[in-house]
């Protein structure tokens, strides 16, 4: 069974190469032989629809056809992607002037879209299709003790998700507790990382991400775990700002949820990506290695 | 302190600057703005920015197309959706930001100099020339651009923890197909 064809998206090739090397792996424990798509584009992001929506149309149209053409729906791990691709398909098939014009340009190149293709996200396909229990059964390790902020940042459950809800999404939490981790109450798990803006303006950038930074250890998480390769290089990179700038000494690791998946379901711990966390991960090796027991 | 007030005469508002964001950025709701302020009281970085997302829709309706187009505002728009998911006249103000950027910039009134304007106009040539993004590259760019070389120097240290971690490419991304790709993008052009 498997009617999803991979959309990597840039990240996954570049600074969120663990995303991949976690997310690969988990599904094909779980029955999902996942190939990449042919010659697949950048979505654009947000960058490209501040500048040109027209070409944001038909960038993701290529991408839509070529799933169609391989009969497959699109699976997007990354956030923007996701959101980018899921926005393009509503206006292509929206029956507008507009989309025929872009559809009509496809077809002059070659690419006829004709709007069957879903673009769905792996937490969606985890909870939806394959499901928390069929993800229990392959659980092999428990990561008990470890105490997990689950952040979904905004463009996964804004604005279109149709599988949790767009302020209090609870999906990842269930997942990483079918780990045996414990999910902590979160409240700034929808708070923006302030996206690109982070990194460029780094007064906008260390603020927001001080404010879900300090809600984590407030709750007392041990790690921050994400569906989005941009929340994921902000919440690292502006650690040190962060320290500079409030006068605090913080050591969060932030990481991929799948990459958590993988070490429960235990696949080798070298082939998920740990090692290219930016922020050392010792304390939480300790927490899984007692499982917790040292806590009161 | 001392008020400063700017009187805008109505002969240098632009009435026709409403329907042309309604269209550019396929919202029609505009009109039905209730100045609830429930869009700025979510947005994250109203409080960087010159007029808030509030203000924003109620200039947009008035017709202050100059002030609105030379705003800071649409670029510290993080395109996190809030707004739009909240407001309650369902006016779609994310991508109102969105149509206000493509505007400034294609009106030639975008900050020229401000990193975010400048990141969105060289990912956009860097994707339209490769079809993929490569961040090595966006960043020279950015900081060439944006006449920052001290900026540059201050990602060195991350750049390196970048490089042992392996999460940065060297190499320009590029997809095969480049010939196909330009083809459709000369084909098509907005940027209202
Ligand atoms: S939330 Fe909507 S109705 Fe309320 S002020 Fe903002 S745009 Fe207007
Ligand atoms: S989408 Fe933009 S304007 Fe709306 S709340 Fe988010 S940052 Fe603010």
């Amino acid at each position: 069974m498997n009617n999803y064809i991979y959309y990597p998206g840039c990240s996954a090739k570049t600074n969120a190469k663990h995303y991949e090397e976690s997310i690969l792996p988990v599904f094909k424990e779980l029955g999902f032989d996942l190939e990449e798509m042919e010659d697949w584009n950048c979505c654009g992001a947000t960058a490209t629809m501040s500048v040109d929506e027209k070409k944001v149309a038909a960038i993701n149209g290529r991408i839509l056809s070529l799933a169609e053409t391989a009969k497959k729906d699109i699976l997007a791990p990354c956030a923007a992607c996701y959101l980018s691709l899921k926005k393009a398909n509503s206006f292509l098939t929206g029956g507008t002037d507009q989309a025929a014009e872009i559809l009509a340009r496809l077809k002059d190149i070659g690419l006829e879209y004709k709007g069957t293709i879903e673009v769905k996200h792996p937490l969606e396909v985890l909870i939806n299709e394959i499901g928390l229990e069929k993800i229990k059964e392959k659980v092999q390790r428990k990561l008990s003790g470890l105490k997990v902020a689950c952040y979904y940042g905004c463009q996964v459950v804004r604005p279109f998700t149709n599988f949790d809800d767009p302020d209090y999404p609870e999906s990842m939490d269930k997942l990483i507790q079918a780990l045996g981790a414990e999910p902590v109450e979160y409240a700034a798990k929808t708070r923006c990382c302030g996206g690109a803006l982070a990194a460029n303006l780094e007064e906008v950038g260390s603020k927001l991400n001080y404010i879900l930074i300090k809600e984590a250890v407030k709750k007392g998480a041990d790690v921050i775990t994400t569906l989005c390769p941009l929340c994921l290089f902000n919440l690292e990179i502006m650690q040190s700002k962060i320290a500079k700038k409030y006068q605090v000494n913080i050591k969060m690791p932030i990481l991929f949820f799948s990459q958590l998946m993988g070490l429960a379901f235990g696949l080798p711990k070298e082939d998920l990506g740990f090692s290219r966390s930016l922020i050392p991960l010792k304390a939480m090796w300790k927490k899984l290695e007692n499982g917790g027991a040292n806590e009161q | 302190m001392e008020i400063q007030e700017k009187v805008i005469f109505e002969e240098e508002l632009d009435v026709n600057f409403l329907n042309d964001i309604k269209k550019a950025s396929l919202c029609e709701e505009i009109d039905r703005c209730i100045q609830c302020g429930t869009c700025t009281s979510s947005c994250p970085n109203a409080e960087y920015m010159d007029y808030s997302p509030r203000k924003i829709i109620a200039m947009i309706k008035g017709g202050f197309k100059d002030q609105v187009l030379k705003s800071f505002t649409p670029w510290l728009c993080s395109s996190c959706y809030n707004c739009q998911v909240r407001c309650p006249s369902k006016i779609k103000i994310t991508d109102i930001m969105y149509a206000l950027k493509r505007k400034a910039i294609a009106e030639n009134v975008y900050p020229v100099r401000f990193p975010i304007a400048v990141m969105d106009k060289e990912m956009d040539k860097i994707l339209t020339t490769s079809g993929r993004s490569s961040e090595l590259w966006l960043m020279l760019n950015l900081f060439l651009k944006t006449l920052n070389p001290l900026g540059l120097l201050k990602m060195a240290p991350l750049g390196l923890n970048l490089l042992k971690t392996g999460r940065l490419s060297l190499k320009k991304e590029s997809i095969k197909n480049k010939k196909q790709l330009r083809k459709l993008l000369k084909s098509v052009k907005g940027g209202t």
